[in-house]
């Protein structure tokens, strides 16, 4: 069996209980909104009238003035990846609950295939949820954050949304196999992941800014920080695939 | 290193080396010795019955010559391939059935099978004939596995170790259950599955029927094992000390 | 590739005695290694506090960096021992446990350090700038550092047996380890793009005062003897408490054999 073909295997499968189940549909993405939604009450003082003004600002860029006086159009592309990285744990520990509910991954272990496959396709089945998850909450700011994208931007967008969520499955799902079935997993599996994804976080942000032109950012800003995102990826897609095997593999 | 060169199964074949050698194993689960020395040989196209009290280490036995549990002292052999360093060699060609049956709840019976079946590349109608063996072929092939009877997802787990074509099966408390036609299902498997070269190692409480299903009994008593007499089998205890 | 599973004995050239027959983590080794030490702090505190003069423009203040920079080598190289030992334990062929102790006394170590670091980081900040904190790639780093070697260390705590462990957390070392150049480079590249350093950095100023110059190296260098004699005594402390582990598990393998010798004696 090719290691291929087992990837192949595992991903329709998760994505197939997914489609019975509609957990991430029903339940992780209205969490997300949500969050977006919470994150708009905490910052927005306005009243979501005419937006925020914001009072002193320091300069200290000679070059970029702040453009725009609305807080929550300025801080949408964080929001925006702050509520995919909880979701993101979500999904990852739902990832791991249906193997470890009736011991499939135990079954799995015994099965001997290759475990980087089995890495490659949970990967690329979480990535799918992710992808989906964002593009919706991408449309949820540009509603209720008030942001806009212009045209220009959508093949920017596009990337980065590709190139993160790469990089946030693969670190989910290597983390969430270390994890899996080990009892206090809920506040490991965050404490684990969150400090790995920071440059993500940092990453994906910029680049979304300057998709979205927020505060007068270039398009061409976001360039660099595509780079780095593709970097984190490679780095954890390769490194997850091999080290996904002796770490699932120590699990009693 | 391939050992027992001489040896003679109770099928009368020579130099073939056993499927399992287990010598002095000891297993432990956290930091508590749950084999602690464990001592047995199994030949290829026996069916063995591990017969004990609860907590005695059959469970981990078991597990152990699946290789997920580690082997921490001792000598343990599954075809050939040593259990403390080659376990992940052991695997593909064992099946284990533990307490809980490694299926997907919210996937139907012919979901998962298919699942267990493609991972060793097993042709639709081999999972097919493995879901009609079981009985698991027609009505209940499209209810998702969390809805069906413990009886049932006893037998789709059984389809899908048919399925995987293994070559040793471990088997913990089958027939827990099953119903009386189950049973003998599960029974007409086993023996199929050993004529057709397969090993068998059952784990059960069941000691009429899995008794006369094993062609030995091995007593296992606080981790450690001790040969018995297959004509023992009403008897709980070991025969002679 | 027999993982190792014999009897501790000590690793210490110093002496050849088992591990387990001594009463303490203590050697001629680690007792050279702690005079120095003590005699280092001493000279540091010396120089630190008396003769190295205050700083012009921060004063007094000035003398937190003979404990602030000292800390934070001392956390980087902690961290980067750990990446080393856990990489020498799952790539050499004898899979020594020996590296896997190390590599968690060091991450132990790092993190105290780590924490010091911060503190003392912040007390300087605010006494001399102002502020307690700020955003830049250095301090961004350390702080999810400090957070990622705390998750390391949750990880050594999973259970198991001494070889699930070290390889778990071998992995884990080993990805924390890439979290430093990557974090960093993000964070100096969002930095960069909008904002001047506008902090006064830790660097070592070659302009600075060759008494105060030389006052740091004293504190790196007692600090450093500080790391190898605690390390060195952790390591031990764990290896016993691996010990104890080993020989707990043969009391209670005796237990259950004689459980069984009973048990078979009952009708």
């Amino acid at each position: 069996m090719s290691s291929l073909r087992i990837a192949r295997l595992v991903a329709r499968k998760d994505l197939a209980i997914e489609r019975r189940s509609k957990v991430a549909i029903n339940q992780v993405l209205p969490f997300a909104a949500i969050t977006m939604i919470l994150f708009a009450f905490a910052l927005d003082s306005s009243g979501g009238e005419s937006g925020s003004v914001i009072e002193s600002v320091e300069v200290t860029d000679p070059q970029r003035v702040i453009r725009t006086t609305d807080v929550l159009e300025l801080v949408a592309p964080g929001l925006i990846w702050l509520a995919v990285l909880f979701s993101l744990l979500i999904l990852v520990q739902r990832s791991f609950a249906v193997e470890s509910d009736d011991g499939a991954l135990d079954a799995l272990r015994v099965a001997g295939v290759d475990p980087a496959a089995i890495f490659w396709g949970k990967a690329v089945a979480l990535g799918i949820q992710l992808l989906v998850l964002e593009i919706v909450l991408v449309g949820i700011a540009v509603l209720l954050y008030r942001a806009d994208l212009p045209p220009a931007g959508l093949g920017m967008l596009a990337i980065t949304l590709f190139a993160a969520t790469c990089g946030l499955a693969f670190v989910g799902t290597l983390y969430g196999g270390l994890t899996a079935g080990f009892s206090g997993r809920e506040s490991l599996l965050p404490l684990l992941v969150l400090p790995v994804v920071a440059p993500v976080l940092i990453g994906a942000t910029r680049a979304v800014e300057s998709a979205f032109g927020t505060d007068g950012v270039a398009l061409s800003e976001g360039w660099p920080w595509i780079g780095l995102l593709v970097v984190f990826a490679v780095a954890f897609g390769v490194g997850g695939a091999l080290a996904f095997g002796p770490l699932i593999d120590e699990a009693t | 290193m391939d050992g027992g060169s001489d040896r003679t199964s109770e099928q009368g074949v020579t130099s073939v080396p056993p499927v399992v050698e287990l010598r002095e194993a000891v297993a432990v689960l956290g930091s508590f010795p749950a084999l602690a020395g464990a001592t047995l040989t199994v030949d290829g196209g026996e069916i063995v019955l591990l017969r004990g009290p609860n907590g005695a280490g059959k469970t981990s036995l078991l597990r152990l010559c699946a290789g997920l549990l580690p082997l921490a002292r001792g000598e343990g052999r599954v075809f050939g391939f040593d259990l403390a360093t080659q376990a992940s060699s052991v695997r593909p060609r064992v099946g284990m059935l533990g307490h809980r049956n490694g299926l997907y709840g919210d996937l139907n019976v012919a979901e998962n099978v298919s699942f267990w079946g493609a991972t060793v590349g097993a042709s639709t109608e081999e999972i097919e004939a493995a879901m009609v063996r079981l009985g698991v072929a027609d009505r209940l092939r499209t209810i998702p596995v969390s809805r069906l009877s413990a009886g049932q997802k006893r037998r789709t787990a059984l389809a899908c170790l048919v399925a995987r074509r293994a070559e040793l099966w471990l088997l913990d408390e089958p027939h827990a259950g099953l119903d009386a036609q189950g049973r003998d299902e599960l029974d007409a498997v086993l023996h199929q599955a050993v004529a057709s070269g397969a090993t068998v190692m059952i784990a059960s409480h069941e000691l009429e029927r899995a008794g006369s299903l094993a062609h030995r009994i091995v007593d296992v008593v606080a981790g450690q094992t001790r040969e018995a007499d297959v004509g023992d089998v009403g008897e709980s205890g070991g025969a002679a000390s | 590739m027999q993982p190792e599973r014999q009897q501790m004995t000590s690793t210490n050239s110093a002496t050849t005695e088992p591990l387990s027959t001594r009463a303490g983590t203590g050697t001629r080794a680690t007792r050279v290694l702690g005079i120095a030490t003590i005699v280092m702090m001493v000279w540091l505190v010396a120089f630190g506090l008396g003769f190295s003069p205050a700083d012009r423009d921060q004063e007094e203040a000035v003398r937190i960096m003979y404990v602030h920079v000292p800390t934070v080598w001392l956390a980087y190289l902690a961290f980067v021992i750990t990446a080393l030992c856990s990489a020498l334990y799952f790539f050499t062929k004898k899979h020594s446990l020996g590296f896997d102790r190390v590599a968690g006394a060091s991450a132990e170590i790092g993190v105290t350090f780590m924490a010091l670091t911060l503190v003392s980081g912040m007390l300087w900040g605010r006494i001399t700038w102002g502020v307690f904190w700020q955003w830049d790639a250095r301090l961004t780093t350390t702080a999810l550092l400090f957070v990622s070697y705390i998750g390391y260390l949750s990880v050594r705590r999973l259970g198991g047996s001494h070889h699930q462990r070290a390889k778990r957390s071998a992995i884990i070392g080993m990805l924390a380890v890439i979290e430093i150049p990557l974090v960093h480079w993000s964070v100096r590249l969002w930095r960069g793009l909008h904002q001047e350093a506008t902090m006064a950095s830790t660097d070592l100023d070659p302009k600075i005062d060759g008494l105060m110059l030389f006052s740091l190296f004293v504190g790196i260098i007692a600090f450093t003897l500080l790391y190898v004699w605690l390390l060195l005594h952790r390591t031990r402390s764990l290896a016993l408490e691996d010990l104890l582990d080993d020989q707990g598990l043969d009391r209670a393998l005796d237990a259950r054999r004689h459980e069984a010798a009973t048990a078979g004696a009952t009708p």
